[in-house]
């Protein structure tokens, strides 16, 4: 039957959350969900304090430490003294401005992005923003979920509103299944591959279609976690029974958790509804990824080999291949699974849910790392960190040879002291290959955790699909 | 927010796409509490060599750049992060607008909140700006924001596209947060109709 009025899944959270709208202005959306961390939040808080203004809902804002917190014995003091004042500021302002806050000593401390989901925070329909691109991660549970900066911040903090210009909506269709040794992260990868880093600018993104629906919810924040990547301003993927058994049970899941199933299940996009723009693509086309340049758009199957500039059309791509290639130290032609690494990263919003470290410890059960790769597993928060090591997979890691960290963004973004040194290569599950984001000319390579575990292994990427 | 209406400056170019937040500030300026000062580390991976001097290769590095507080891009300028410091290193620079094919959103937004203007072109108009700041040093352009208009002294005239309440925010250099505290009483109306008054 078709509704009298279809809407997509954002167009029903859009409308649920319009406080104000004046016809040809922007629209005043409420924001449920506000989520805040020690970087891009001191001088919101700080243009509060200078204004006289009070933060209007402490209660629906929740504060972690996680992009620089150094990730070895929390016990030992914090070495640098500009990253331990930021992570004091935080402190201090939750404290003042009546705030929850998961400190370093907490055992729920971890990634904004993994403690949000974790602690039942996260829900459908919400609208959720934090000072953090990939807070579009949230929109794996149904949420309209965005990064802000920090004017925005401070903005929601004092009207728990945000002013904002409607996005357009973009179906993402994905069929069939994923084949073997396929994950969600080559999914997402192998899509900015195909619509490139811009190619969802201006609008948000629903993943729709068999491949979607088959995904755990961790798998499918992996998928929404890089929409950004995409150039999407969120990503979202409509809640089913996967996602309320997700949330069931978790500290924050509502009280009323049926009633609030029932409401959640009017979510989904009408039959009927459109979108701005669709793309369909066939899952059987994915092939596990490797990026090979210093955006997650440069990008390729891990069985073909490294392109050439030559080959792309557009004079400004093939300018940004050639310049890329230098910085990677890549030669064209090169077949991906004879490129060496340095160094492996397992972690980040991205890929460091129990999940991933599952699957990783897996791959590497009984085995050794290469000689020449140092490796390190950092879990995306205490909850996961706790549960992983109940599961003896810390020391799967430890005995293969792989450093085992506390929570933390850490060589995502290289905040902390886990870098890169220059001219390393790493095999990162992280979100961005950008020079220098993991250590000033370090050359990172974006994977899946299996990719990121088997090259480990085998000093240089594999084929997971047929390695063993 | 200090108010934009028009302004007249040297244009300097950063012939490149995809030119990301983590380039126009790297991560190890973040952990700073302030929002000022960050012009000394605008580009600097870019900008300075590893034992700090200047690097001569780097574009804002040359001679005829120097003052420029026009910045020229190419496609999907200000990808990657959230952080608003990307913005503030502009600003603190000297820059006052960017000019671009297109940019990433959330750039895009932050730019709004500092004053800092950025301005999308046809790739045809931003090819013809290259050209000529190539051709000319110190070459200049005038942008008039009320009139939406970029224009030079040698006849090249373009127009953009701009949000009418982002560039009336601009103009007035409004505080929008003031703004949005005109609605409170809608607001109050909005939480005790959806049930959000209380702890929940």
């Amino acid at each position: 039957m078709i509704a009298d009025n279809p809407r997509t899944l954002f167009e029903k959270i859009w409308d649920q959350h319009v406080v104000h709208q004046e016809p040809g202005q922007q629209t005043l959306l409420y924001i449920d969900l506000h989520l805040i961390h020690e970087v891009t939040s001191p001088q919101a808080f700080e243009g509060l304090r200078l204004a006289g203004r009070p933060l209007r809902r402490p209660e629906r804002t929740i504060g972690t430490q996680d992009h620089n917190v150094p990730t070895t014995d929390r016990s030992l003091p914090i070495v640098d003294t500009i990253a331990r004042q930021q992570i004091e500021t935080l402190r201090h302002n939750c404290r003042e401005f009546g705030v929850r806050l998961y400190d370093l000593d907490s055992p729920n401390q971890g990634i904004v992005h993994v403690i949000g989901p974790e602690l039942g925070l996260t829900q459908p329909g919400m609208t959720i923003v934090c000072g953090d691109s990939h807070t579009s991660t949230h929109g794996a549970f149904g949420a309209l979920a965005f990064g802000i900066g920090t004017s925005e911040v401070e903005h929601v903090m004092a009207t728990q509103t945000l002013s904002q210009i409607k996005p357009k909506t973009y179906e993402i269709r994905i069929n069939g299944s994923l084949g073997r040794g396929v994950t969600s992260k080559d999914l997402i990868l192998y899509l900015i591959g195909e619509i490139t880093t811009a190619g969802g600018t201006g609008h948000v993104i629903e993943y729709t279609g068999q491949a979607i629906r088959e995904l755990s919810m961790e798998e499918r924040m992996t998928v929404c976690n890089m929409s950004i990547e995409a150039g999407a301003r969120a990503g979202m993927i409509a809640p089913d029974e996967t996602t309320f058994e997700y949330i069931r049970g978790r500290e924050f899941a509502p009280d009323d958790f049926e009633a609030s199933v029932t409401r959640w299940k009017s979510l989904p996009s009408d039959p009927g509804s459109t979108y701005d723009r669709v793309d369909i693509f066939e899952a059987e086309d994915v092939a596990p990824q490797v990026t090979w340049g210093t955006n997650p758009g440069q990008v390729t199957r891990v069985d073909a080999g490294v392109p050439d500039p030559a080959d792309f059309a557009d004079a400004t791509d093939r300018q940004s291949a050639e310049s890329a290639l230098k910085y990677m130290d890549l030669v064209p032609g090169t077949p991906i699974t004879e490129i060496p690494v340095d160094r492996v990263f397992i972690g980040s919003c991205t890929n460091s849910r129990i999940e991933d470290l599952r699957v990783a410890a897996e791959l590497v059960r009984g085995k050794k790392i290469a000689d020449h790769v140092s490796a390190m597993v950092v879990p995306g928060s205490g909850i996961i960190k706790q549960q992983a090591e109940q599961e003896g997979l810390d020391r799967v890691f430890l005995e293969a040879g792989f450093e085992w960290r506390e929570a933390g963004c850490s060589m995502c973004l290289g905040m902390n002291p886990d870098q890169l040194d220059p001219g390393e290569r790493c095999a990162s599950t992280s979100n961005r290959n950008f020079e220098g984001r993991q250590g000033r000319g370090g050359r990172t390579h974006l994977v899946s955790p299996e990719m990121a575990a088997a090259a480990a292994i085998a000093g240089r990427f594999v084929d997971v699909r047929h390695w063993d | 927010m200090k108010p934009f209406e028009t302004h007249t400056g040297i244009v300097a170019t950063l012939d490149r796409s995809n030119v990301d937040t983590d380039q126009i500030i790297p991560k190890q300026f973040l952990k700073r509490i302030e929002r000022t000062g960050f012009g000394q580390f605008l580009f600097y991976d870019w900008r300075f060599l590893e034992d700090g001097s200047p690097n001569p290769d780097f574009e804002l590095n040359q001679p005829q750049f120097q003052g420029a507080s026009i910045l020229v891009g190419r496609k999907n300028f200000g990808n990657g992060s959230s952080r608003e410091h990307a913005v503030w290193s502009l600003d603190d620079y000297g820059i006052r607008a960017v000019i671009a094919e297109s940019f990433a959103d959330i750039f895009y937004n932050n730019c709004f909140k500092n004053g800092l203007l950025p301005i999308t072109l046809t790739p045809e108009e931003v090819h013809q700006i290259h050209d000529r700041v190539n051709q000319q040093d110190g070459y200049q352009l005038t942008i008039d924001l009320p009139a939406q208009s970029v224009r030079d002294e040698d006849g090249l005239e373009a127009t953009f596209e701009i949000e009418t309440f982002r560039k009336e925010c601009l103009i007035g250099g409004l505080d929008q947060i003031a703004l949005t505290l005109n609605h409170i009483d809608k607001i109050e109306q909005f939480e005790k109709a959806n049930g959000y008054c209380q702890d929940s």
